[in-house]
């Protein structure tokens, strides 16, 4: 019965696959050879010349082609759609080359609109698309670039709903056995999402040839480590608890940041005497306070015992979480009224005004405060987890059937290279995986986060996929949401506990 | 038994195709959805293991879509009273022959041509309460401006849920009685959910007139004739002829009306999403979140079975009762 389904599945999948011939690479014969004026784009020539401004891609794969197979003639080729310079040569193709692209082409498939180079390409799927997590992706395909210089780096990005859409993407490529060369993963418990035994390759003699195993911290390890192997190689870390404080606040009330949560409700009631909103947040994407209280959890029961959740080692029936959920809701009294209508860097906003205290939020809040201007902002480990760093990381992984795979198996070298972090981190805001860094490199919380990285406590986040499977964590947000409006300690908890009986890791 | 001719061998050939198409794609899959409901499917990859419906459990056990039930039902009971309500308020007023009736019965009825998600976009703008550092928009800067200033308030981004309070009489006489769920938050109407059926309501009231229109003019003038003759007062005669006339019109109006309102899902999407503590989330919100970004393949599908039995609950006798009529015509 289960085959007979599993059959039917298959075939539905295999009928919605039109096999897409990968387009010959003959020469390409040029109707025109356009030199790019000012206000030229993709589009209008593709419009000009074949009455289609959706006509762009074939414009664009198909000069690739002829610049491949003449470089003399065409120096450049196009790597970005949106970027053609003055004085390029472009190959405007043939009507019946474009339509022939064209009946092939699959948006989904980035690739097709670059050439092969002599050492094929390397297709590498992410969702950075802006800013400088861009950027930093952009130092790795340089450093790529100059130790492979015959493999044509394809960055195939989907923008939008930090990742939801590219794993959308992702998941439909890898069902249909036609995946990229390498993609990006939050390290950890998010590789189950992809049944790795049947849909990805263990890295693990990776770790050995590079030696990671000795320059990873070994929490790391064992959090990278899914049925005994490693499915992916992590580039950069962020650290989800950290709590930010207004310094001039504290200052002129005389406050040091809480260790403790009767410190926090101390300072807290300083605050509120002294007319300010003393704990701030924005809960308006509906994981922000999940967030908040995975740090509440860590602080509250301690690493071992919070990793010890996700793994069914602890109890969700714990008095312990009983605590952690008291103690939240203790912080929640302190919060501003308007969370529900505000982001986190909304809610950020209080603190940069000067209005509001404290904020929990991950590292890349310290990036948003330099791009606001604003240097008067503290950092210190929230109540309780001095010592403990709640970590996430993106890294990649090695799809099976990877079209180019050695080429990706470099990529994979190169991303958990000293050289190759040290290119991307400074840009993304991040630190790197690795110990060996150079801290100058760095701003100065980078560096103080750099300084705990190698000696706290290492613990997954779970609202960032480490710690638990992306079906378990949409309840886990789920029942916090619920919680902030309610504050039902009882009734959360056996929430709690039963979102980890469904996820089938608790009793 | 009919003779099979050639002409009934070819209707049948024609029509097949379609005959089959809607069998796999429409009756295929609702099968498929009800079975894989019944499975542990928990992942991007099907587990097909069959759990018996430990899934029905417990989504109804569970608390998000507990809200989502009495969003549901409590958005469904507004959306049919305003809309019928307004609906037969517009349509008897425009059938007092008033001139340029067929100018304001297009005014009424264009909104019904709009998407619900550009309603949604709308509406979300409109009842977008501004914050303390840009000032006020849309309908709470309308009111400030009329020195109604009173009247603003957080529309859809409140997190109140309206219900019978405990402690007053009402309150305490069903709590006497073992009743005392009907005073807790748990059965009321969250602010959020009122903000919606404003916006449905503005679009559908229209329609619903149109409905009430074409029956009004059904109605013939002998027998208003015949009650005015026989003495009774105009009230008389919306109360006891006209109503009662109209009630066809009603039942078709409750049924698409109903069954708009129970599969809601782009208006919400467009205007608030599952909203503060999921005071605006609908089941078929929830459906698509917990299947598509979730990964609760198997739950999702529960959803979808529970929301197709609530909808034909609403629909089989109508197409029963309609079929019927139809037959004895």
């Amino acid at each position: 019965m289960k085959k007979l389904f599993n059959l039917t599945i298959i075939a539905v999948l295999l009928l919605t696959l039109i096999p897409v011939a990968v387009s010959a690479q003959g020469p390409v014969t040029c109707q025109e050879e356009v030199v790019v004026q000012k206000d030229d784009w993709l589009s209008k020539y593709a419009d000009k010349y074949f009455g289609n401004v959706f006509a762009w891609p074939a414009i664009m794969a198909l000069h690739n082609q002829a610049a491949q197979a003449d470089p003399a003639k065409f120096p450049n080729k196009i790597v970005n759609a949106d970027l053609i310079e003055v004085g390029w040569t472009i190959c405007i193709p043939t009507a019946e080359e474009a339509d022939a692209f064209l009946a092939t082409y699959d948006p989904n498939k980035p690739e097709m609109l670059y050439a092969k180079g002599a050492g094929g390409q390397l297709v590498v799927g992410s969702w950075w698309t802006a800013g400088g997590e861009a950027e930093g992706l952009a130092g790795l395909f340089r450093i790529y670039n100059e130790l492979y210089p015959d493999v044509e780096i394809v960055n195939a990005t989907v923008a939008g709903g930090a990742g939801t859409n590219f794993k959308a993407v992702l998941a439909t490529r890898l069902l249909g056995g036609d995946p990229p060369d390498t993609f990006q993963l939050h390290a950890g418990l998010e590789v189950e999402t992809y049944s790795p035994e049947q849909y990805l390759e263990p890295v693990d003699d990776i770790y050995a040839s590079e030696g990671l195993e000795e320059v990873f911290p070994p929490d790391l390890l064992s959090l990278l480590k899914y049925k005994d192997h490693y499915w992916g190689v992590p580039v950069n870390i962020h650290r989800s608890n950290v709590l930010w404080y207004n310094k001039a606040v504290f200052e002129a009330n005389g406050l040091t940041p809480p260790t403790t949560f009767e410190e926090f409700q101390q300072v807290a009631e300083a605050l509120q005497a002294a007319g300010i909103q003393p704990f701030v947040m924005g809960t308006k994407d509906g994981w922000e306070a999940a967030h908040v209280f995975e740090d509440v959890l860590a602080g509250t029961l301690g690493a071992e015992a919070y990793k010890g959740l996700w793994t069914g080692e602890t109890s969700w029936t714990d008095p312990k979480v009983t605590e952690a959920l008291e103690n939240f809701k203790m912080m929640l009294s302190y919060a501003n009224d308007d969370h529900p209508a505000l982001t986190w860097d909304g809610a950020g906003e209080y603190l940069i005004g000067g209005k509001g205290g404290m904020m929990i939020m991950g590292d890349w809040t310290d990036g948003w405060f330099t791009s606001k201007g604003f240097s008067g902002y503290g950092w210190a480990p929230p109540p309780g987890t001095d010592g403990i760093f709640v970590a996430l990381s993106d890294s990649f992984a090695l799809p099976n059937n990877a079209p180019n795979r050695e080429n990706a198996i470099n990529w994979l070298k190169v991303v958990g290279s000293k050289e190759g972090q040290e290119a991307f981190n400074p840009q993304k805001g991040s630190i790197c995986a690795r110990t060996d860094c150079d801290p100058a490199l760095f701003n100065e919380y980078l560096q103080s986060a750099m300084v705990d990285w190698s000696q706290d406590a290492i613990v997954p986040s779970v609202v960032h996929g480490a710690a638990a499977v992306e079906s378990w964590l949409t309840d886990y947000k789920d029942i916090i949401t619920l919680f902030v409006t309610s504050g039902d300690v009882a009734g959360t908890q056996t929430a709690l506990q039963q979102a980890c009986v469904d996820a089938g890791v608790c009793q | 038994m009919r003779r099979i001719t050639w002409e009934r061998v070819v209707a049948i050939l024609l029509i097949s195709p379609s005959v089959l198409a809607i069998a796999i794609f429409v009756y295929g899959f609702i099968a498929f959805t009800a079975f894989a409901s019944l499975t542990r499917w928990d992942r991007l990859l099907p587990d097909f293991t069959l759990v018996g419906f430990s899934n029905y459990q417990k989504l109804f056990a569970n608390q998000r879509f507990q809200i989502d039930l009495r969003n549901t039902v409590g958005f469904t009971i507004l959306f049919l009273i305003a809309c019928l309500a307004i609906g037969f308020l517009l349509a008897f007023l425009l059938d007092q022959r008033i001139r340029g009736e067929g100018f304001f019965r297009s005014i009424y009825l264009f909104p019904m041509a709009i998407s619900f998600i550009v309603t949604g976009v709308v509406w979300r703008w409109l009842l977008n309460p501004g914050n303390p550092e840009l000032g006020a928009t849309g309908v709470n800067l309308l009111f400030e401006k009329m020195g109604l200033g009173f009247l603003k308030w957080g529309w859809f981004t409140d997190p109140v849920v309206w219900h019978i309070p405990p402690d007053t009489l009402v309150g305490q006489a069903l709590q006497q009685v073992g009743l005392g769920v009907l005073t807790t938050p748990a059965v009321g109407v969250s602010a959020g959910v009122v903000s919606l059926v404003l916006a449905a309501t503005w679009q559908m009231s229209g329609y619903t007139m149109a409905l009430y229109l074409a029956g009004l003019r059904g109605i013939p003038d002998e027998l208003r004739e015949a009650a005015r003759v026989d003495g009774a007062s105009e009230l008389q005669i919306l109360w006891h002829i006209i109503i009662p006339l109209l009630r066809p019109i009603t039942l078709s109006a409750i049924i698409i009306l109903g069954h708009i309102s129970l599969k809601i899902y782009d208006l919400v999407v467009a205007m608030t999403g599952p909203g503060i503590g999921f005071s605006t989330d609908v089941p078929a919100f929830f459906m698509w979140d917990t299947t598509f970004r979730g990964n609760h393949f198997a739950r999702g599908a529960s959803i979808a079975v529970v929301l197709l039995v609530m909808v034909a609950v609403l629909i089989i006798p109508y197409l029963v009762w309609s079929t019927r009529s139809e037959a004895e015509l």
